[in-house]
């Protein structure tokens, strides 16, 4: 009987402490940094030090906290809330292309001969074994005015003189979908392999053609593979600073680099802060309610 | 049992199905290999083979899965063979169902009633009758996976008849519940089958599952159906030694005909001589084997006389001695493996039908082993 107790307490600091490890990490490296940024985003600016929140003078106990920044991106200057929508439109975009290609990618790798399927697998991450800054930047030499788009074009006479394309919505567009593809491919592709081929055989069995069957089977039974890819397409295009910096221009406001701005040109690190705080919130918060939803609409588990 | 309400099936009527030469080929291996089928309308036809025998495959290109490499397929005179699965006049209960898990049981039998385009309250009507007939009306709202396996089963069965299909089709319709509930289902399957008056044709490789469903059963192996009847010609009349061994369990005597008369014949075997009454077409001088059931054969340690048998002639014949090597006790009948003098061991049958049987046998005791020459099957292949 004791060794049945000391077993089940063994099993229950055990189950503990496998669940805090994750915990203690994310506290670590997600927590505190945010917690840090948080602070400075509300601490007065002194000199070249933040002024502590709470200071204790002459018998006074006073709690400081700037606001300032907040109101400044919300109600004064409409740079920040046009950026964060922009932000969002662009990454939107992204995903909904990513989406639009990755799907039949993933169909076909997934549908492809089990003999094939590492290797095509391989040609999908292969782009990850040069430097993501290398990969950026070759698009700047094919996108450039005079780089290989154009001129091929304009030696095959189909352009007569070269087109805009760096350093507009589209050049970083294309940049991002060409750097975020294979984060939606992969976790649709982990669906889409799993999926039973005899459930869309009893589809057709009951009468669905095979646009139907795609429609009504496939697409839903790999809600959970989309909405994956899409939120990690999504989430880091919103906050996304390199490939603004190098392929974006004026029309490509996006707050990464308000972000960037505010730190390394104005060095004010509380708006900065601030600018950050907003753009987590942004993201954290339609996630929280959207699992939330998830979690009720799916009550009782999917197999 | 069931099948006795049904009309007499296989006779008189014109197919309703007709598979002529149909072949399959995939690359190199040959998995159906002429197969030339007729069913009736209104017959519940079971393939029955192990696995690998090609059984799956006929199914499949019933079904529209597969596209026979040659052949034809008749239904009403109706050519099959082009038609997608979604055009045809076809239904199939696929093996472990097939349920579609993001769908409620209501949506998942309506989903092929939405796909003919239907008028709503058709489409409510036909389900919710289809769910009373197989019992689920409460659970029309539950996804599949908060059912247990037999109610699983009965969506999958509700989902496949609702179409009205002309052909239903039932891949190893319960080989994914467990033994008792499997024999329960059985008869429930086909008493659900017979009020839609749906033919059907099913595959298993269980032989219970197929005598007990099915008004006629076709044997497969390697390709081919070997033999095509009724679950009691099949058992008592097989045509060869694959289909006599693999339908219940058989003693073989491997033998040449002696005597050869219209109404019986003789076979010496090295294990003794046996008396067929009833006449053959072969040969004499033949190798052939004798076939016997083990519950048709009697086992005592007196020599039998003239009263055991149903013929007096044969006494001196269908007799062998042996010694028990093992014996099964299995609550209604026991199993005797008995060695016989030339080392062959058969097996016999006998039911425990008393319940202190002074006389029963004990391991190792010498015995006699003895059949009525009626029921001995003589395989010529």
């Amino acid at each position: 009987m004791w060794q049945g107790i000391l077993e089940s307490f063994m099993g229950h600091v055990g189950r503990r402490f496998v669940i805090s490890v994750p915990m203690v990490f994310l506290l670590l490296v997600f927590a505190m940094p945010f917690l840090v940024v948080f602070k400075i985003s509300i601490s007065e600016v002194d000199g070249v030090r933040f002024v502590d929140l709470l200071t204790w003078v002459d018998g006074v106990l006073k709690l400081q906290l700037k606001f300032t920044n907040y109101r400044v991106i919300f109600f004064e200057d409409d740079l920040y809330l046009r950026a964060y929508l922009s932000s969002l439109g662009f990454a939107g975009i992204t995903t909904g292309i990513c989406l639009a290609i990755g799907y039949p990618f993933a169909y076909f790798l997934a549908r492809s001969r089990p003999e094939i399927r590492p290797g095509l697998l391989m040609l999908l991450m292969l782009p990850f074994w040069t430097s993501f800054l290398l990969r950026v930047y070759a698009w700047k030499m094919l996108l450039a005015d005079n780089g290989v788009f154009n001129n091929v074009a304009i030696a095959l006479g189909v352009l007569a003189e070269p087109v805009k394309m760096m350093n507009t919505p589209f050049s970083l567009t294309l940049g991002m979908v060409y750097t975020y593809l294979p984060f939606m491919v992969l976790p649709l592709y982990a669906n889409l392999v799993k999926m039973d081929i005899r459930l869309l055989e009893a589809a057709r069995d009951l009468g669905a053609s095979p646009w139907q069957a795609f429609w009504r089977i496939t697409v839903p039974l790999s809600r959970g593979g989309i909405i994956a890819g899409a939120l990690l397409v999504f989430i880091p295009c919103v906050g996304e600073f390199v490939i603004p910096e190098l392929l974006g221009g004026p029309q490509t406001l996006m707050i990464g680099r308000v972000l960037w701005d505010e730190f390394f040109s104005n060095n004010d690190w509380p708006m900065a802060s601030s600018v950050a705080v907003v753009m987590v919130l942004l993201i954290i918060l339609p996630l929280a309610l959207f699992n939330k939803f998830q979690a009720e609409s799916t009550q009782g588990g999917r197999r | 049992m069931a099948r006795s309400a049904h009309p007499a099936a296989g006779q008189g009527d014109a197919p309703f199905l007709r598979l002529t030469s149909i072949v399959k080929k995939f690359g190199d291996s040959v998995a159906v290999d002429g197969v030339s089928l007729d069913i009736t309308k209104g017959e519940i036809f079971a393939l029955l083979g192990s696995s690998g025998c090609g059984k799956s495959t006929l199914l499949r290109m019933l079904g529209g899965f597969e596209q026979p490499t040659s052949g034809q397929i008749l239904l009403e005179g109706q050519d099959l063979v082009r038609l997608p699965p979604n055009e045809r006049p076809v239904n199939m209960m696929f093996q472990s169902y097939a349920l579609f898990p993001h769908l409620t049981v209501w949506d998942n039998v309506a989903f092929g009633l939405r796909r003919d385009g239907l008028p709503k309250d058709e489409i409510a009507e036909r389900v919710e009758k289809m769910l009373a007939m197989v019992q689920l009306t409460p659970y029309g709202k539950r996804k599949p996976h908060q059912l247990s396996g037999g109610q699983q089963q009965r969506v999958a069965l509700a989902r496949s008849l609702v179409k009205r299909p002309k052909l239903l089709l039932l891949d190893e319709p319960l080989g994914a519940l467990d033994k008792k509930l499997r024999e329960r289902t059985q008869l429930e399957v086909v008493d659900i089958i017979h009020q839609v008056g749906v033919t059907c044709v099913m595959v298993t490789h269980d032989q219970e599952e197929a005598m007990t469903m099915a008004s006629r059963i076709g044997i497969m192996s390697e390709g081919q159906i070997l033999q095509v009847g009724r679950p009691g010609d099949i058992y008592e009349t097989p045509n060869c030694m694959f289909v006599a061994d693999f339908i219940g369990s058989v003693n073989l005597f491997k033998g040449r005909v002696t005597e050869d008369e219209a109404d019986h014949v003789i076979i010496d075997s090295p294990e003794c001589r046996h008396y067929v009454s009833h006449g053959i077409t072969g040969t004499p001088d033949m190798e052939v084997h004798v076939a016997i059931r083990p519950e048709k054969m009697g086992i005592q340690e007196a020599a039998p006389g003239p009263d055991d048998y149903d013929n007096p002639v044969e006494v001196g014949f269908n007799c062998a001695q042996g010694t028990i090597r093992d014996l099964a006790y299995l609550g209604d009948q026991t199993i005797y493996h008995v060695v016989l003098g030339t080392g062959a061991v058969v097996k016999v049958t006998k039911a425990n039908d008393a319940r202190h049987d002074e006389a029963r046998l004990a391991n190792g005791s010498s015995v006699h082993v003895w059949w009525w020459g009626s029921d001995l099957v003589v395989l010529t292949q």
